[in-house]
């Protein structure tokens, strides 16, 4: 299960974090990076930045199968509930309608169906995302507090194929980084 | 300032106009939001708390007594039955839409300005379901019992009956208050984290950090926010159109005149919206002056919420000529005489105050005047929140308190605890909203920032020519706005 397996670099460092000034610096430093050919890397932004999914080279967000999926269960089972009940465990003649009137299952149908959708939506985007992680290496920054306010971050991982403490970092400055730093796994 | 705004709002030349005023950067944004939670509790706050847990103990009162007595303490007998019972719920629900209609379909229709109002407005969401569920919870007097609405195994063998709207209703009401809070939580993950890193003590710190989930801003899980974030919004857009739909169908698929009629449906969605958009602008009205957030809901978040509170409030006024139209078109003398009796029976003045308040008064906002004017979007929002209330009382009693028989004929007078759960609920409701704007940021920071022109990484690109746009819509900064830049 690569879902519940540690997701961090095992080695003394845990990798190099650079600060950005602007959406624009970022972006174009993601393009960089991205066509440098690095795997573990990530940015970090203060809010959703547009485009810069395609400019990191990130693929589709499997998570709308999910949703899919569970919302499809939400509805079968919520119909199921309701023929079994009516047609199977507790048949109850009122006012003259058919045991199993589908029609009048059709709203409690949808109800459940958007129900498990939603809890996919939610629990399936933190699970992709491994959220809650209350712990990560990237807290240590002091620098780091401000990825929530209106600070422009490219981490690299040390355990990507390509990282290398003073090489990656000089590339990171040569594209126009703020500052460079080295964390401690 | 407001001078300047309404004026500019005349403008028809401004173009695509930036929605958060006086061009702030992402940090004053932050701090805008963040600083009032984290200062000492203003006095003024409590100005509206104690009231508000006041009348939340009227309720803990009214509840108990209720418990203990018995539904007899409440007004309701035959021909009569829960009528402040089921005009509450039905009034509740319907604030809540609001909430869901800027937060996920005007997400759906890109309408960027939805940002400044959409947190506030989803949280007013979730107290309104909540004050709508404390009315079928306590409805028989019985709370010990009220796991009989739902579908649990039970030593009497019994299962609910699916094929009742009433049970559609508990169905739909339950579903939707859970969707909202999950849909509220995701949009307050960020903002969270932002309170967590600026928190100046560890138990502020370790408080918001529980909730923030760990969150890093990374790329690769906005990627999958967004992803949710779209399709819960895909999700709550029918999920919100069937809650009053379902709820008006406790009454449409009844056979009593005043209850039976198609048009039911699309006529509640439409008189939520309508009641919702009234609830969020007299507390946005308030908390914008509170916390000095007049930059971020501007005049013409207002603007745009009065011409939604029109659109609806004159489609509601048509469903009620419709209704009385139909009524005399369909022959039927009973339906006829329903209608007829609303308008000019012993309920008269209920009626008359529903369409004063429902369908004249809002038509004011035909004029840009009314519609930037926050002492008369203030009145209008609680003139049409008295209407709304009414709307329902209305359709309840009215349609109720004249019987097939003559002989079962009454008249409801609600006692003082019917009064007193009515207030109470209000009670409830500006208690959690209290909460709320002290301790939770009041406007998704993360979502303002994104409308900043800034936030844009092609933004460079084209500078000249963009910023000239905003400054002939927009004062940026202390400067007035240049006339006729082209």
């Amino acid at each position: 299960m690569p879902l519940l397996r540690p997701q961090l670099p095992t080695g003394p460092h845990y990798g190099i974090l650079a600060e950005f000034a602007t959406p624009t610096d970022l972006y174009h430093a993601c393009e960089r990076v991205r066509d440098a050919g690095f795997t573990r890397w990530d940015a970090h932004t203060p809010f959703p930045v547009h485009g810069l999914d395609k400019a990191m080279g990130l693929r589709r967000s499997p998570l709308p199968w999910i949703v899919l999926v569970m919302g499809l269960t939400g509805a079968a089972g919520g119909f199921g509930l309701q023929w079994w009940v009516h047609a199977d465990a507790y048949p109850l003649v009122i006012s003259g309608k058919p045991y199993f009137a589908w029609p009048a299952m059709i709203p409690i149908t949808f109800e459940l169906g958007v129900l498990f959708a939603a809890f996919g939506a939610v629990f399936g985007m933190l699970g992709l995302n491994r959220l809650p992680m209350h712990y990560h290496p990237l807290f240590k920054s002091k620098v780091f507090e401000r990825v929530t306010d209106d600070a422009f971050f490219i981490s690299i991982e040390s355990w990507d194929p390509r990282f290398d403490p003073s090489a990656t970092g000089k590339l990171l400055e040569s594209l126009g980084a703020r500052s460079v730093e080295l964390l401690e796994s | 300032m407001a001078q300047t705004e309404a004026e500019l709002l005349d403008n028809p030349v401004a173009g695509n106009p930036t929605l958060i005023l006086r061009s702030p950067d992402f940090h004053s944004i932050t701090e805008a939001v963040a600083e009032p939670i984290e200062r000492r509790t203003p006095i003024g706050w409590w100005f509206f708390f104690i009231p508000s847990v006041a009348l939340l103990g009227v309720l803990g009162v009214a509840v108990s007594w209720l418990f203990w007595e018995g539904i007899g303490i409440w007004g309701l007998n035959v021909p009569v039955g829960w009528a402040f019972d089921i005009t509450n719920f039905v009034f509740w629900i319907g604030i809540g839409h609001a909430g869901t209609l800027i937060s996920a379909i005007l997400f759906l229709f890109r309408q960027k300005w939805r940002t400044s109002i959409n947190r506030a407005a989803e949280a007013m969401t979730i107290f309104a379901v909540m004050c709508a569920l404390v009315f079928p919870g306590i409805h028989v007097g019985r709370v010990w019992v009220a796991y009989w609405m739902f579908p649990l195994p039970n030593q009497m063998g019994v299962w609910p009956n699916f094929r009742s709207p009433l049970l559609w209703d508990v169905f739909a009401v339950s579903v939707y208050g859970t969707v909202s809070l999950l849909f509220w939580f995701v949009g307050l993950i960020p903002d969270l984290a932002t309170m967590r890193d600026r928190g100046t003590n560890s138990r502020r710190k370790f408080a918001y950090g529980l909730f923030a989930l760990g969150w890093r801003g990374s790329v690769r899980q906005w990627h999958h926010y967004e992803s949710a974030y779209l399709v819960l919004a895909a999700l709550a857009t029918p999920l919100v159109l069937s809650v009053h739909s379902i709820v008006s169908m406790d009454f449409a698929v009844s056979l009593l005149p005043g209850w039976h009629t198609t048009i039911f449906p699309p006529y509640f969605v439409a008189g939520a919206i309508f009641s919702g958009f009234a609830m969020v602008l007299t507390l946005m009205v308030i908390c914008r002056t509170a916390f000095r957030l007049e930059h971020i809901i501007t005049l013409r978040h207002f603007d745009y919420m009065a011409k939604i509170m029109l659109v609806t409030g004159t489609m509601v006024g048509f469903a009620y000529a419709t209704e009385f139209f139909t009524s005399w078109y369909s022959g039927n003398p009973y339906e006829f005489f329903v209608f007829l009796n609303r308008a000019g029976g012993p309920y008269a003045w209920a009626y008359w105050i529903m369409v004063s308040c429902n369908v004249i008064s809002p038509q004011v906002f035909w004029f840009k005047k009314a519609r930037t004017s926050i002492p008369i979007l203030f009145v209008m929002s609680i003139i049409i929140n008295i209407g709304m209330w009414f709307e329902r009382f209305v359709i309840i009693v009215t349609s109720l308190h004249r019987d097939f028989l003559p002989s079962a004929w009454g008249y409801f007078v609600p006692t003082v605890w019917d009064i007193a759960c009515l207030a109470g609920s209000f009670g409830l409701f500006f208690t959690m909203f209290c909460l709320f704007v002290r301790f939770l940021p009041m406007v998704a920071t993360a979502e303002v920032k994104t409308v900043l022109p800034q936030a844009d990484p092609h933004h460079g690109s084209g500078r000249e020519r963009e910023s000239k746009e905003h400054r002939a819509a927009w004062p940026r900064g202390p400067e007035p706005a240049p006339e006729g830049a082209s």
